[in-house]
């Protein structure tokens, strides 16, 4: 019986700062103070708090380190562990008060939020079956198995309105009850886990995986007696190899438990999955392009109908759901489909899960219940707007997705809301921009990873999406017109109407939406040929201020296209023709003489 | 897994495991003064007997934890029981054997052991 838990993130963020140093230190010290038998060190899954990386807590004071350096461990074994002292310097500041230490949960970050489908991240060793069990794991498998009927769990689901996780939010139910009737004598179906999370930006079911991959595994199994169907598959990406790793162990210790397998809890249930592995086309996240690819094929999609659930992977009724709708699913078994719906909105059920990124001070994933407001989200838990910047736009959705205004700050976040003001759910990355980024340019970003990621099946989107890069790129050079906005939106409509997968039918939407909220950035650039927000390079000039500039010859020597002419104490000039804009003399000059427009 | 009944033996005896890490404001605390002193005076077994003897009833209502000095090292080890709601009790010079019948009679029956509390 350990007395204390050392529990140290193991996700990707904190691993790629360091924390696999910060175990190592960890149990050299706790074994050199005598205090292996009474201490447990636990590597688990991601906190959400990724900004503060690496993030360590102590139970059972529940004692949050943040940015913890190898250095500091002898320091926090021996006061901490050994004395029971806190060590205050390194405790996350939102937890300290006047009065002592209060609560992670009271702390800004996390009062809001609402973990269900995180509930176990950063809880639990994912590598150990047995904590899994411990916090109710595989219990709802075990309810499902021997107290429901196949139809009792669809409508259970149905009845707790869960809708896909994955961005398009079709109901989770009525998937698996399409999938369980429209061909009644299939001999064999399938369940598959849609884990190729390919938006920039997005890290919601990469952190589910690598923290909780039991409760994937565990949901599969049940939407598998569901539908009727005997084995499963997980497409994961291969460049997540953390995930894929904990994937692997968890498959390997529930058919060592015989949670999966032959016979499990002894009901003839015969359930099996295994992983194939992305590897990282955008499009194979498109279900038909997925499934194509588990079968062994390029991954390209193809038209629909047939939809999966009656010609899926290998032409047998599939269902396909994504992570996080998953991770849903055994707490909605046993807590009851009243529970589930109680959260939310009223079309849009429980939580959903967030990748905070971008202009924000807390990047990091969070959850909470659908119908909160994008405010409490990005000012309350997210802290804000980092150096009093102020809020632009958030991008939802990722590259299939769209901007929401600051007008449209209090907006209550739900799959209708979203989709109602151009945007839409997507899986959940935001993306926080401030008022130093030009939204011409965000569009253009999206607009090179959708041309970069389009497969080439159909022409709409491999030709269509290269043209509006292209148009776009000529507005940024202030080279465009008028008439190429119209031709652009135009063009836009076209690809939507046409594109053969999700991939082409929404990959003009970052355009769409940025146009339809911040058209003036477009004029600008076009007519004024002036980027308002001091991003699009060819359109600045860089000026030295001649009273402020002192003559010190600084920017002239940092210079590295010899564009800044002038003489010693006299002010400096910069040639415009020769400037190449890398912005060197600006960051150099001590007195803040050198502005761009 | 053959059974319900495996899974729920294993569930069991992992809670009071996973349990220590939930946050709950409804937990007794068992604090033992981990300081020089108190360890000095052999606060380790004692804690260490807490927090066995505590898994061992299956109290998953009950934290075993430490703090440092409270100033009283004469005393040591000293262990304060804080259940919510109620005053605080501290018992002085705590041993392992004191320790299994604080938990029995304490923590279990919920009767304080005068004698061995602080006069």
């Amino acid at each position: 019986m350990y007395r204390s838990h050392v529990l140290v993130c193991g996700g990707t963020g904190c691993t790629s700062s360091g924390s696999q140093h910060i175990i190592e230190a960890l149990n050299t010290e706790i074994e050199k103070n005598g205090l292996k038998d009474e201490v447990q060190v636990v590597k688990t899954g991601c906190f959400g708090l990724c900004a503060l990386g690496p993030i360590m807590i102590i139970y059972p004071e529940g004692t949050f380190y943040s940015m913890v350096k190898p250095d500091d461990i002898p320091e926090i074994v021996s006061e901490h562990l050994l004395k029971g002292r806190i060590v205050s310097r390194l405790v996350y500041k939102e937890t300290v008060t006047d009065d002592g230490i209060k609560s992670l949960n009271d702390t800004n970050f996390y009062k809001k939020q609402h973990r269900v489908a995180l509930r176990n991240c950063g809880v639990i060793n994912p590598e150990n079956i047995e904590e899994y069990i411990g916090t109710g794991g595989y219990e709802a498998l075990g309810k499902v198995l021997t107290e429901m009927t196949p139809e009792q769990v669809i409508q259970t689901i149905l009845d707790s309105g869960l809708r896909g996780r994955g961005g398009g939010g079709f109901p989770t139910g009525l998937k698996w009850k399409l999938a369980r009737n429209i061909v009644p004598d299939a001999d064999q179906k399938y369940v598959c886990c849609n884990a190729d999370e390919g938006d920039p930006g997005a890290f919601m079911d990469r952190s589910v995986l690598e923290g909780d991959p039991h409760v994937v595994l565990e949901a599969m199994a049940i939407a598998g007696y569901a539908i009727g169907a005997s084995q499963g598959y997980i497409y994961v990406r291969a460049e997540y190899p953390i995930a894929v790793k904990r994937l692997e162990i968890a498959i390997r210790q529930a058919r060592e438990y015989g949670l999966l397998g032959k016979d499990i809890f002894g009901t003839g249930f015969d359930f099996d999955i295994g992983l194939r592995l992305g590897a990282g086309a955008f499009v194979c996240g498109e279900e038909t392009a997925l499934m194509t690819s588990i079968e062994g094929n390029r991954g390209e999609p193809r038209p629909r109908p047939p939809f999966p659930a009656e010609k899926g992977l290998f032409q047998k009724p599939t269902i396909l759901n994504n992570v996080e709708t998953y991770a849903n699913v055994p707490q909605i078994i046993l807590n009851g489909p009243e529970w589930f719906a109680s959260m939310g909105t009223e079309k849009s059920k429980g939580t959903k899960v967030f990748a905070l990124g971008g202009k924000i001070n807390n990047t990091g994933l969070v959850e909470v219940p659908m119908g909160t407001t994008l405010r409490t989200v990005i000012e309350e838990i997210g802290g804000g707007i980092p150096n009093g910047k102020k809020f632009k736009a958030a991008q939802t959705g990722g590259p299939s997705g769209g901007c929401i205004p600051a007008e449209h700050y209090d907006i209550e976040i739900d799959y209708d809301n979203l989709i109602a003001i151009g945007s839409m759910m997507g899986s959940g990355g935001l993306i926080v921009m401030d008022e130093d980024n030009c939204m011409v340019d965000i569009a253009k970003f999206f607009l090179e990873f959708t041309v970069d990621e389009s497969c080439g099946k159909c022409t709409p989107c491999r030709i269509g999406t290269k043209r509006l890069y292209e148009l776009l790129d000529k507005i940024t050079k202030g080279n465009g017109t008028l008439e190429d906005i119209d031709k652009i939106e135009r063009l836009c409509y076209y690809i939507k109407e046409n594109s053969l997968c999700g991939l082409g039918q929404t990959a003009p939407n970052p355009v769409l939406s940025t146009l339809r909220y911040f058209r003036d950035e477009y004029i600008a650039h076009v007519v004024d040929k002036k980027c308002p927000a001091g991003v699009c390079r060819s359109l600045l000039q860089y000026y030295i201020d001649p009273d402020k500039c002192r003559g010190c010859t600084l920017c002239a020597r940092q210079c590295p296209a010899n564009a800044i002419s002038g003489t010693v104490k006299n002010p400096h000039v910069i040639d415009t023709a020769k400037c190449i804009k890398c912005g060197a003399c600006m960051e150099k000059c001590k007195f803040g003489a050198i502005s761009k427009k | 897994m053959k059974s319900l009944e495996e899974l729920k033996a294993i569930r069991e005896k992992m809670q009071g495991q996973v349990g220590l890490r939930a946050e709950d404001d409804t937990v007794t605390r068992v604090v033992v003064g981990m300081a020089t002193c108190g360890i000095a005076a052999g606060a380790r077994p004692v804690l260490a007997a807490f927090a066995d003897g505590v898994q061992k009833k299956g109290l998953t209502n009950v934290m075993v934890t430490q703090t440092g000095c409270i100033g009283l090292c004469k005393y040591e080890p000293i262990v304060e029981i804080m259940e919510p709601g109620k005053e605080k009790v501290t018992y002085i010079k705590v041993t392992p054997e004191k320790a299994e019948e604080i938990i029995d009679q304490h923590l279990v029956r919920g009767q304080i052991i005068s004698d061995y509390t602080i006069k």
